[in-house]
């Protein structure tokens, strides 16, 4: 008899425990978002050399980020990794489609969705609890909507994205072996929100 | 904790590097003729001065780039 085999995230079962959290301090385990590593040759300022064909740019309907951005299209987000690396990112697309949108000659796409999950951070005290365990400058005049940063987060890798202006609205790309440690630290950290 | 400026990146936390040693050593063109002496002198001796040093750091946490930026062995303050 054929057995049915149902995708599962790291952190399904956490619903509950996110849920205890105040207002200020929301923790949401996203849907599964394929995520695409592409790898093309830079022209030495962190963009794609010029001439080869902009696959990043067609995934995501617009310009491939500078480096420490991120852009968000209609069906896919791409995250600047390295000056000639990027990371695309899509709820919506399956993996090997995402994969093979973006693959194009002079590069490299390489479906890497197993490797990181998606946990949105959200609320006033947002930037605060990040603050709690991540070094780099967050105040939205330095890390403004838009911005992406490769870091750890209470000392685990993480691959941060600010999604609004005011410091409320962050969305988290952690490794799925750290997710639980990394859920654990984050509702730690904002229990001091908790009135 | 000290902060390192990586040229992608900006400055970020020092555990986010890894230290690479002295910029510049350049690989023996005929490793195969280098005497022990020799060897051992590419393999192990470097400048080791007090005072600036170019170094090779690498933003292992962040873009895993290879980067050189020039460090005072005595003060451990980066030159801009």
């Amino acid at each position: 008899m054929a057995e049915s085999l149902f995708r599962t995230g790291p952190l399904d079962g956490w619903a509950g425990r996110f849920a205890e959290l105040p207002d200020s301090v929301t923790i949401m385990a996203e849907p599964f978002h394929a995520m695409v590593d592409v790898r093309l040759a830079p022209d030495g300022t962190g963009r794609p050399a010029p001439g080869l064909p902009g696959s990043v740019a067609a995934a995501v309907g617009t310009t491939p980020p500078e480096p420490g951005t991120w852009t968000d299209g209609e069906q896919a987000a791409a995250i600047w990794l390295g000056p000639d690396e990027w990371l695309v990112t899509s709820p919506f697309t399956p993996p090997a489609e995402l994969e093979a949108a973006v693959r194009g000659p002079g590069g490299a796409a390489v479906d890497v969705s197993a490797q990181r999950t998606t946990i949105r951070l959200r609320g006033a005290h947002a930037r605060d609890v990040l603050e709690t365990g991540c070094a780099i400058d967050l105040h939205p005049r330095s890390f403004p909507a838009g911005a992406a940063a490769v870091t750890t987060l209470g000392q685990a890798g993480v691959v941060l994205l600010a999604l609004d202006g005011a410091g409320t609205d962050y969305r988290i790309l952690v490794r799925s072996s750290f997710a639980g440690y990394l859920a654990e630290w984050l509702i730690d950290a904002a229990t001091e929100f908790r009135t | 904790m000290q902060l390192i400026d990586c040229p992608w990146c900006g400055p970020r936390e020092e555990v986010e590097f890894h230290y690479g040693g002295e910029a510049g050593v350049a690989y023996p063109a005929d490793p195969a003729a280098l005497s022990d002496e020799e060897w051992a002198r590419f393999v192990f001796h470097r400048a080791n001065p007090k005072g600036p040093l170019a170094e090779r750091w690498s933003h292992s946490a962040g873009c895993r780039r290879w980067f050189t930026a020039v460090r005072d062995t005595a003060t451990h303050r980066f030159r801009r």
